[in-house]
């Protein structure tokens, strides 16, 4: 009997003491963030999207050996002599980036292209809402020429070889040195592609 | 009066009474059952330190009347393997009976479906109705879980009626009627005339049923929140093993019938509740209406109050099931037939000895 009595005590006290928990919660500010509206603050170090600066991107192709599924494809033009390219840093670049493209689906977002990089211009971002509906618009593609241009950059290192190897010949028809025109000793011979 | 107002108005008595039946339905259960739906959801939210629905309207309260439309929209699928005329039935019947339910009640002086003198004894004779449609639910729907919880809520709708009816007694033996709208009259005056603190004889035994009228009300409370299948006591439809009993199979209108009924349910037993233990539609601290003479205002602060007693006790159903775990079959059955029947049956004598008096 005595249990009978104990068990309805119990019941109702553990009731009531589990509604005042409840009721309390009721007060307590909600812990959801209104995502679309409100975004939660990202770590300092946080890795999302990358990003290329293309004034000061020199071509070296660093990023895409590092990065571990290859998905970045660096092409280059190299520049003519007569044209000055610089970084932001003042620093020469030899070559026209006619291509650079990293394609986010595949992206995994390890930031071991960032490191490489001599002149800091990869880095990650903090976008990360740039969903897309086809596979093939997540392929980005950073460089800033348009195909005019690269058609314009390649004819005019073509015509500037071309001459190159034309004076060349002149010259070995003058004196006889190397019997093969060696291609131009552009300044580009330290970062050469591929 | 709103019998003879639309009677006055139409010159029919059919058109009248069809108006009249039609009321509570478009005026007050649909308009409820969406806020309902939309108060739990925030009630659940906000104690489980959430938001809830926020996106459709302010705080999300038009998120109901959307997943209405979309419900409506949805197709009706019925299974090969179902019985289709009970499958069709069932919700319709199970809505019909919770419905009826709300012809006794009486939600203002001048707002009654119709005023019964056997009230209460109809109300827990049409809720009857409601077990027939969910078995015929579970049933039809040819699942096996749909049966198990159809089963189930059999079992416990009819062992829970018990407790209830014996605290109704209770109730009809001091006041003498069954009639919810002359209990609600009884009760006038102010909060201390109400049933739960021993109703409006003054005396010696209204002070010594304050204690018993407690306990009365705990045990329809509990009994009735088994009754709409409410957690602790929602093994029926219990979501996580049975996913959702007997409303499994059906989709769309159907769904939001079942949907609708048990909402509807939820404040109907709290109207019955209200009724019996909390001054029903009267005012605890006196009209405003009677204070500057104007006599039209009184029905509408006794819907006021009717409304804002219910919305309480459907707030604290809400309540407890964000608190309370599920019983288990047997803890349920231990519920009602070891401590529920018992106290009620000793509380039914006590009274009776006390108003003897």
């Amino acid at each position: 009997m005595r249990e009978y009595f104990k068990n309805i005590w119990a019941a109702v006290f553990t009731v009531l003491v589990g509604m005042k928990v409840t009721f309390k919660h009721l007060f307590v500010p909600a812990v959801t963030i209104q995502y679309p509206d409100v975004k939660p603050k990202l770590p300092e170090r946080e890795r999302n999207r990358l990003y290329v600066n293309m004034d000061d991107c020199i071509g070296c192709d660093q990023c895409a050996r590092a990065c571990p599924l290859g998905i970045i494809n660096i092409e280059t033009v190299k520049a003519l002599p007569t044209e000055d390219l610089k970084t932001s840093q003042g620093r020469k670049k030899a070559l026209w980036v006619t291509n650079f493209t990293i394609d986010f689906a595949k992206c995994c977002y390890c930031q071991l292209c960032v490191f490489p990089c001599p002149t800091e211009c990869i880095y990650m971002t903090d976008v990360y809402e740039f969903s897309e509906y086809e596979r093939e618009n997540l392929i980005y593609n950073f460089s800033t020429l348009t195909p005019e241009e690269i058609e314009q950059k390649k004819t005019n290192l073509s015509l500037f070889e071309a001459e190159k190897a034309k004076e060349k010949a002149a010259k070995s028809a003058a004196a006889p040195a190397p019997a093969k025109p060696v291609p131009p000793a552009a300044p580009t011979e330290t970062k050469k592609e591929n | 009066m709103t019998y003879d107002f639309f009677y006055k108005l139409f010159g029919s008595q059919v058109i009248a009474a069809i108006i009249q039946s039609l009321l509570p339905l478009f005026v007050f259960i649909l308009p409820f059952a969406l806020f309902a739906v939309w108060l739990e959801r925030k009630v659940s939210a906000h104690m489980q330190d959430r938001l809830g629905p926020m996106r459709v309207g302010w705080h999300g309260w038009l998120q109901t009347v959307a997943d209405i439309l979309k419900l409506i929209q949805k197709e009706d699928i019925i299974a090969t393997a179902n019985d289709k005329p009970l499958f069709n039935l069932a919700p319709v019947l199970v809505f019909v009976g919770t419905y009826a339910a709300f012809a006794a009640i009486p939600f203002t002086s001048a707002f009654i479906g119709s005023n019964l003198d056997l009230g209460v004894f109809f109300i827990v004779a049409v809720s009857g109705f409601v077990v027939a449609g969910i078995l015929m639910a579970g049933w039809a729907s040819n699942n096996k879980y749909s049966l198990l919880g159809a089963m189930r809520s059999a079992a416990q709708i009819i062992s829970y009626e018990i407790p209830t009816v014996m605290v109704i007694i209770t109730i009809v033996m001091i006041t003498g009627t069954l009639n919810l709208n002359t209990l609600s009259q009884l009760q006038t005056g102010h909060f201390w005339n109400w049933m739960i603190f021993g109703g409006p004889v003054f005396g010696v035994s209204k002070f010594l049923m304050i204690p018993f009228m407690i306990i009365s009300f705990g045990i329809i409370y509990i009994s009735t929140l088994a009754e709409v299948n409410r957690t602790p006591f929602d093994i029926p439809e219990a979501e996580s093993e049975l996913v959702s009993g007997y409303h499994t199979e059906y989709s769309g209108m159907k769904f939001a019938m079942f949907f609708l009924a048990e909402y509807a349910n939820m404040f109907a037993v709290s109207a019955i509740v209200t009724a019996l233990f909390f001054g029903g539609y009267q005012s605890p601290i006196g009209y405003i209406g009677h204070l500057l003479g104007l006599p039209w205002l009184v029905p509408i602060e006794q819907l006021f109050w009717f409304t804002a007693k219910g919305l309480f006790f459907v707030f604290v159903q809400m309540w407890l099931r964000w608190t309370l775990p599920r019983l288990r079959v047997d803890q349920l059955m231990t519920a009602c037939w070891k401590y529920l029947i018992p106290i009620a049956f000793a509380d039914l004598i006590i009274i009776g000895l006390i108003t003897l008096i």
